[in-house]
Order: structure tokens, then sequence, then C-alpha cells
């Protein structure tokens, strides 16, 4: 490991070199509007508005087919493309109500056979739902088929927590859209994964597109998911669907990549058809990989619960949000339990039934084969009687052992709020000095001196930094990503947004990497952190919000603050995955060699480990990143208050576009050179 | 299929404006059975007011669908006809969507509420009480308090909280450099939420603050206090050529519905056009939540049980 020497390799001496040029242009460029040096013009501030006339005419003018509406009796144009997304649109809805319909009960897929008119005549017309009784018995079934008497135990505490405390409606609807989102997300991962690891082409085209989609912010694209497919549950399962595909993609390719020739030749010499190389050979072994990628489409489902709600997803997202509105956090903090719940049973329901072996050599006879289909026939038998013979017990109109009605369970708001309220005033005026500490010391002067880089020294700075650590071709990436931010009206705001955002990788990063270091000494402790870090994911980041600005105001620190809660994750993650890594025997060279335990850390584990760490970094910039934008809903000035007002802009479809690009860029431009840096490591490492 | 000549949206609506003021007058055809989707937003009233007047379309015999929408957005949505009415419009906060998407088509004004609505920046009761900025609310004796409603990021000026910037861009800003100078500086919340937060910490505290507020809502119980501006009158904002040297007008309530509806809901139609609430009754819906504790839709349930007198006469209009 020659790098590790103390002497000045050349590439410290440019980068020295380069820092001396970029203090010098700070020094000698004049702040003033009108130089180009101090700031670039907005060559392509016109983008947001061709966008949106793009769109705008896409949407209602382009093709236009006259059709006859029976409502208001007339003719009318409508465009093509309109009449596409809305059928589109019309399908999911569809599927979603099916599946809400068999939770809740209700009349739209009846409609969706019949008409409004018949429902309406016909008020015996509908779905019934199951009683709450018989969905959680069935869960239970299903957990103790896939993994036995764990699983069942750990489904049913979930499903019976939230009947129990009166949260069954809004979650049966959350869960309706994340049934079907997951699976379209799983599927369309999987389709897009495996055309790129069968066409180099595709892979390349899809690389920089996956990027965007990850990084670019949900709220830039909630504006045109809602021009293109409406309001409702269907445009959250669209919204959803966009932010939940990346990581399915990525890591089907992942999977299929590591696959080893071996077993892709033994395959073919048993004489496979592709399809059956596909789906019996490569599929099965690129098992693992794909796991994870379910398991991140889960979670990612979940998280973008809350988001959803602003576009018309019923359930728990948006009743998190009117909780949060009245400042009871307690009921909020409810809620938020349902949503990592669900995720947490979703997810390990389906890592147990992907990795339930089929048995081909059992022969077993009609009743035990259709054991569990039988069991689930009686608790439904039992489950309606049951809710038949409630309707006599229980007079005030609610029959709990059909539904129980949304509110009227257990509630332990009282406990969450005494809680917050307790930390509220326990920390309020200790915390308060640290606030005022960290604003004006280290928050504002960061801050100023962003604000005071001309355009022309950042430039320089960051596609040098690019230039000397990854080489010409990213160099010219950074230059592409920066300049674009550089040309629209918006630099300024960006910077702001870097600015929180490097502040908090900073923070995040330390503590990443030092709890993911004493997490990763114990395998249990390393198990318990994996646990906390996915409860954080999905966790909805709202909920914190509020509490975080009654004790820090509307100001830089809550923002810092609810961005380093998330963005900590990944960093903890692959610190600990990177450290996992490292070979035991390793360890033992080390410790024969003398090295002591901090030693061994600093000298081995940490270089060894740093590629994982430096993706997780890259990780953490990308949550950071959102996070951040999430900051708006405090109070910031930054790209991501121009986001939440495209909301409301004439333009809002291309002002939150080209805005979320804006983010976008500032993810890929250190993406870029994060990871090219962790790959040359890689391979300097001999790990690659 | 028949290619007719294609029309503007604007003369869609002035038809269907025409022809609804028609069918409700002349001939009474039946409602469509097709839901009617009424939009629910995040706080309290609005919502109330959603199951209200959903009920009393129900009560109609009509069907009623409710979906989340963000309250910007939405008119985008009625425009589309995604959703079919908004039913709380307020003047200053949304009329710029609610105008934009007018501009576009396919939105058109179904009328105002009687209650009459202020939204302006003020203080909470206390910090009159303890005269902390003497003179308040007129807003001269802001200039000799700036310190008093400072914050750790305001750099020792007074710091003024708005909403977030989507409500009234710049009017806030202008506004404060026109007439209280830079010892002021404006900082834009993300969101109702976190105005409520701060007016809690700063009672916690006892301080004072400056934020964004309106009436009717449900800070009225605890006492706020608006600041008094020089009157608004029209063309004094700087986007409209003025000055800015003005405060915000007393303000309308306005309903919004799709172009479509008064064609394909005529009775209903004709009953939210109807529709009008006053400040005390919007202030009683959002207090059943507020301050009763109550499940939004029970409180819906019983405003309507305990309010026939109020809203039966919407729903007998036109017959």
């Amino acid at each position: 490991m020659g790098h590790t020497n103390f002497h000045l390799s050349p590439k410290v001496l440019q980068f020295l070199g380069l820092l001396a040029a970029f203090w010098a242009l700070c020094v000698f460029i004049e702040p003033d509007e009108e130089n180009w040096l101090w700031r670039l013009p907005s060559l392509i501030a016109g983008l947001p508005l061709l966008i949106n006339n793009s769109v705008d005419y896409l949407m209602y003018e382009w093709m236009p087919i006259s059709v006859w509406d029976p409502e208001i009796e007339e003719y009318e144009d409508k465009p093509l493309f309109k009449e596409i997304t809305r059928s589109i649109s019309a399908g999911l809805l569809f599927l979603i109500h099916l599946v809400r319909e068999v939770f809740l009960g209700g009349t739209k897929t009846i409609v969706a056979f019949t008409s409004w008119d018949f429902v309406t005549e016909n008020p015996w017309a509908q779905v019934p739902a199951l009683p709450w009784t018989v969905v959680t018995a069935g869960a239970i079934l299903l957990g103790y088929k896939l993994k036995g008497a764990g699983l069942a135990t750990m489904t049913g505490a979930g499903l019976i927590y939230i009947a129990l405390f009166g949260q069954w409606e809004p979650s049966m609807e959350t869960l309706s859209f994340v049934l079907i989102a997951a699976p379209i997300s799983v599927v369309l991962g999987l389709a897009f994964g495996i055309w790129a690891y069968k066409s180099p082409a595709v892979e390349t085209t899809l690389q920089p597109l996956l990027n965007v989609a990850q990084i670019v912010p949900h709220f830039s694209y909630l504006v045109p998911v809602m021009v293109f497919f409406g309001i409702g549950d269907h445009a959250g399962a669209i919204a959803t669907i966009i932010f939940a595909t990346p990581p399915m993609v990525r890591l089907t390719v992942l999977g299929l990549k590591n696959v080893s020739p071996e077993v892709l030749e033994s395959g073919m010499m048993s004489g496979c058809s592709s399809f059956q190389l596909l789906f019996k050979v490569l599929i099965p072994t690129a098992r693992r990989d794909i796991l994870i990628g379910v398991n991140q489409v889960i979670m990612q489902c979940l998280a973008m619960a809350v988001i959803a709600s602003f576009i018309g997803a019923k359930g728990l997202g948006y009743n998190l949000l009117l909780a949060l509105n009245g400042l009871r956090i307690g009921k909020a903090l409810e809620q938020g339990i349902c949503i990592v719940l669900i995720a947490v049973v979703l997810d390990r329901l389906s890592l147990a039934w992907a990795n339930k072996q089929t048995d081909y050599f059992a022969d077993l006879n009609f009743m035990r084969r259709y054991k569990y289909s039988l069991l689930f026939g009686l608790v439904f038998l039992v489950g309606v009687v049951l809710a038949y013979l409630g309707t006599f017990c229980f007079r005030d109109g609610f029959n709990y052992l059909y539904m129980i009605p949304h509110n009227k369970g257990f509630t332990t708001e009282q406990f969450w709020q005494a809680g917050v309220d307790w930390i509220w005033d326990t920390f309020f005026f200790s915390l308060k000095a640290f606030n005022v500490f960290l604003i004006t010391q280290i928050l504002m002067p960061m801050k100023s001196a962003y604000l005071s880089m001309p355009v022309a020294a950042t430039l320089l700075l960051v596609v040098g930094t690019a230039y000397i650590v990854t080489g010409l071709r990213s160099a010219i990436f950074v230059a592409g990503f920066v300049l674009f931010i550089a040309l629209t009206e918006w630099w300024d705001r960006a910077l702001i947004t870097t600015y929180i955002m490097s502040a908090s990788v900073i923070i995040s990063g330390i503590i990443g990497i030092t709890v993911g270091t004493l997490a990763a000494q114990h395998p249990v402790a390393a198990r318990s952190m994996l646990l906390i870090c996915d409860t954080f994911q999905t966790f909805p980041s709202f909920i914190y919000l509020i509490p975080v600005i009654m004790l820090f105001g509307v100001t830089d620190t809550s923002v810092l603050i609810a961005v380093v809660v998330y963005a900590t994750i990944p960093a903890t993650r692959y610190t600990i995955a990177g450290l996992q890594s490292v070979p035991p025997s390793l360890h033992d060279a080390g410790s024969m060699s003398g090295v002591n335990r901090i030693q061994r850390w600093l000298k081995i584990e940490l270089p060894m480990s740093f590629p994982h760490i430096a993706l997780g970094i890259n990780q953490t910039v990308v949550f950071a990143l959102s996070m951040v934008i999430i900051g708006a809903m405090i109070g910031t000035d930054d790209l991501g208050q121009f986001i939440l007002k495209a909301l409301s802009d004439k333009n809002g479809t291309g002002n939150g576009l080209v805005l979320g690009l804006c983010v976008a860029f500032i993810g890929l431009a250190i993406d870029q050179v994060l990871r090219t840096w962790a790959n040359e490591r890689k391979k300097a490492l001999g790990l690659a | 299929m028949k290619l007719i000549k294609t029309r503007s949206i604007r003369q869609l609506v002035a038809g269907a404006l025409v022809a609804g003021l028609s069918f409700t007058g002349v001939a009474q055809a039946a409602d469509s059975t097709k839901p009617i989707v009424i939009p629910i937003h995040n706080w309290s009233s609005q919502v109330v007011m959603a199951y209200v007047i959903g009920g009393i379309f129900e009560s109609m015999g009509n069907n009623v669908e409710y979906v989340p929408a963000d309250t910007q957005a939405v008119y985008e949505s009625i425009r589309n006809g995604d959703v079919t009415i908004s039913h709380e419009v307020w003047q200053s906060t949304f009329g710029k969507s609610f105008y934009n998407a007018m501009a576009k088509g396919g939105v058109i004004d179904a009328g105002t509420h009687t209650a009459l609505t202020l939204e302006e920046v003020g203080v909470p009761q206390w910090v009159i009480d303890k005269n902390l900025c003497p003179g308040l609310p007129d807003y001269k004796a802001l200039l000799n308090c700036a310190d008093v409603f400072s914050t750790p990021d305001s750099g020792g000026k007074g710091r003024i909280l708005e909403g977030p910037q989507s409500w009234h861009g710049q009017e806030y800003p202008d506004r404060v450099e026109a007439l209280l100078g830079d010892n002021w500086v404006v900082k834009f919340a993300g969101g109702a939420d976190a105005l409520w937060a701060e007016l809690a910490a700063a009672k916690k505290e006892g301080r004072g603050t400056i934020i964004f507020n309106w009436t009717p809502n449900f800070t009225d119980a605890d006492g706020f206090v608006f600041i008094e501006w020089p009157p608004y009158y029209p063309g004094c904002r700087k986007q409209d050529g003025g000055d800015s040297k003005c405060g915000s007008p007393k303000g309308w309530l306005k309903k919004a519905a799709y172009y479509k509806f008064p064609k394909t809901h005529p009775a209903a139609y004709m009953a939210f056009s109807q529709m009008s609430f006053n400040a005390g009754q919007i202030g009683s819906m959002a207090a059943l939540v507020d301050i009763d504790g109550m499940d939004h839709k029970d409180a819906a349930k019983k405003w309507l049980a305990d309010n026939e007198d109020v809203w039966k006469p919407f729903t007998q209009a036109g017959m």
C-alpha cells in the first residue's frame, strides 16, 4: 500500500496548487453581478418555460380526438396523450381499489364493471370488507407457512397493534397502494435490469437515467405526475414507482453480473433455452442481490407514503400530516409506527416467500397439501361468524369484530406526547445556547463563505478536484453538471443547498463511521444496528421536523439536525458492510505483526473497506440532498423552497423539473468523483 | 372519428357557465351519479368543512369522494377535472394559484363565503400584554423594537416569519423593505405547522415573535393581534406597480369548481354556489376537532346534526 506513505505525492502537490489558485480567484474577483467571473448570466433561464410549454402542448393540444361526453351532451376535443395517460391511471386505480376493497369494502370495483347509476340504485351492490380478524389470522397463517412461529408472531403482533390502536382503516389504505406499487416496481426493475444485463448499450443509457431518478427530489416530479396522471392513489403509486424502481434495476444488474461463468456454462450444457437460463439459472443464483433490491423497493415505497399524500394517496401518510398540522406529535408518532410496522412485516414476508424452497419430492395427500388453504377457509368462516355475531353485541354503531373504526381504538397518543413534552421541557433552554452558538459561530459564517465564492473559483475547485482525483473524463462530466446549474437563475440557491448538504455530510460521515465501526465489532450489535437503520429509513422524517422546529426554531440548525438523522443511515450501513467484508485472515495477519486494535482499524480495516465506505458517503450525499429538500418544509432559502414553490407556479412543471435536475446534478457531480475514486482504490487493493 | 374545429377552453367555460345558469333556472336535470370529488387539505376547518359539504351533497342523493391534495396544486387538478370543487380559496394565500388555473381555463368561481378573512402578520396576545414592544399593533412601533424580535440567525435584526414563498412571493420582503427598512428581515417558513411550532416555542419562552397568520383560525382562541399597516388600496403592491407601502385587505374566502360541474351535477352545483359560511360557523367546525378532540368525520356529522337550519336552505335553492 504505497499510497499511505507520508511524502507528498504528485497528486497532493497538484491539489495544493489548485487550492492556491482557488484562493487567488476568491480574493481577486470582485462581487459584481455584471462580472461573468463572479456569477454567470442565466442563459438557460428560459428552459423551465420551454419544458412547460412542451408539456402543455403534449397534454392539451397534440393530436386532439373528438370524444362525445354524455355528461354535458357535447363533443369535446380530447388530446390523445392525455387520454393515454388517463387510461393508465384508470387501470392502476382499478387495481388499487380492488385490493383496498378486499380489506375495507366498498363499491368502486363493482362500479368498474357496471356504472355509478347501477350502484346508486342498488344499495346492496357493494363488496363487503374482510373482517380484521380474518386478515390478521390469515397473515399469521401465511407467516407460519413461510417461515414458522417466529415470523407468525411478528406478523400477528404488528397487525394486532395496528388494529387495536384504531389505525386499521388508514393502514389498509396505505397497504393497498403499496401492494400495487411494490410489485410493479419489482417487475419493472427486474425487466430493466435483465435488459441492461443483456445489452451493454441499454446499460450505458440506463445508468445516467437511474442516477438522476434516484437523486431528483420527489417534490420536483409531483407536479408533472399530477398533470400527466391526475390526482389520487394512482398518482401516489406512480410517484412511488418512479422513486422505488431504480435501486431494483441496479441490484438486478449487479446480481446477474456476479453470477459466475461456471454456473452459466453448466446451465447451457444442460440444454437450457434462453428463457430457462434466465429464470431457472441466472435469477435464482443472483437471488441474494435481487432480494436486497426487493427489500429496498418495500422500504422506498413506505418512505414515500407521506409524500404520496401530497398528490392524493389516502392512508397513514395523509393522517400523519393532518396530525402534525395540529402539532399532535403523539398521534403522528403512532401513525409513523404503523408505517414502519407495515414495512417490516411486508419485508420479512416477501423475504421468506422468496427464500422458500419448493420440495419437489414430497408426496403429500390432499389434506396435507392444502393444509393452509383449508385452515384459512376455517379462519374465514369463524371470522365472518364472529363479525356477524358482533352486529348484535355492539349497539353503538361500531362492530369491533368487523372493523375497528379509525381513531376508536386504544391510543398511546398521551404517552408519546408526554415523552415529547418532557424532552421539550427538559432540554429547551440548554439547547438554546447550543443553537445560538452553532448558528452564529459555524453555520452563518459557513453559509456566507459559500455565497462569497465567485463562480469561476467554484468551477475551478470542483472541476480541478475531479481532474486530480479521477482524471479527465469525469472532470468533463463534472464541469457539465456544474455549468448547467451556474447557467440557471438558481446558482445562489444551489450554493445554499450545497452548504447545508456538506455540513451534514461531514457530521453524518463522522457519526456513521464511528457508530458503524463500534457496531461491526460484534455480530449481534451489527444486526441490531442494521435493524435500527431500516427503521429510521422508513420512519417518516416529517414527524421529527416539528419537534426539531420546537427545539431549534425555524433555523438552519433544525434543517441540519433533520438531515443528519436521515443521512447517517447509509454511512453507518456501509461502514458495517465494509468492515465485515475484511477477511479475518487479514485481522490475524495484522495481529501477528503486532498491531494493536486502533492501529489495526486505522491501517488495515479502514483502508481495506475504503471502497465500501466511499460508496456509503456517496449514499450519504444522496440521502442528505433529498432531506435538505424536505427541509424546505421547515423553512430554507435554498433550491428546496423553490421546488415547493413550483407546486403553485404558473410554470410549475418546468420549474419543478429543472430545479430537480439542479439538485440531481449536485449529487451526480459528487457521485462521479467518489465512485471513480472508490473503483480505483478497489483495483489498487486487489478487490475488483 | 369526426374532428371538429378546436375551440379554446375559455369558450367552453363561457359556454358551460351560460348553460349552467340556464339549466338551473329552467329545467332541473338529474345530477349525475358519478362522485363529486372534494379535496381535503391539512388543517381542521378545511377538512371538517369538506365532510360537511360532502354530507350536504349526500343528503341530496349525490355520491361523494374525498381526496387528499396539496393546497397549491389542487387548482391544477380542478382544471383537469380530477377534483370537482375547492371550498376554501383564501384570497392572499391561494388567490395566485386559483387565478393562474382560471386563466388557463377549466376552473370557475363558484361564489364567496360570508366570512371575511384577514391574512396578515401579527403577534400573539402576550406580546401586547407584556408590552414587549410599546405602540403595537401599529407598525411604526416595530421601527424601535427590532431587537425584541431578533433570532440567532437574523444577525441582530428583527425577524418576521412568513409562510412558504409559494403563498405571497415577494410581497412581505417588499413591504418590510419599504416600511421598516434595513433593520428587519423576512424568513420563509416551510408550512403552516412550522408557524404553529414557532408560536408554541415563543410561548414557552415568553419571547416576542411575529408570524404570518390568518383569521378565522384556531389561534383566535388564545388571542392574536394583527399588525396594522397603512391601508390597502388596489395597485399599492410592487407587482401591481405600487410602492408596497400597504397592508393586506380584508380578504374573501371563495369557492372554486370544475367548469363541467354545473352541467353534470346541476342541483349539487346550485347548492354549492349558495353555500356560504361565516367566521363563527367555520370556527365552530374547527373547534370540534381542535378543542373537543373529535375525529374530523365525526365532527362533521355532529355539526350537520346541530346546524340543520343553516345548511338545509342551501339544498332547497333553485327548487
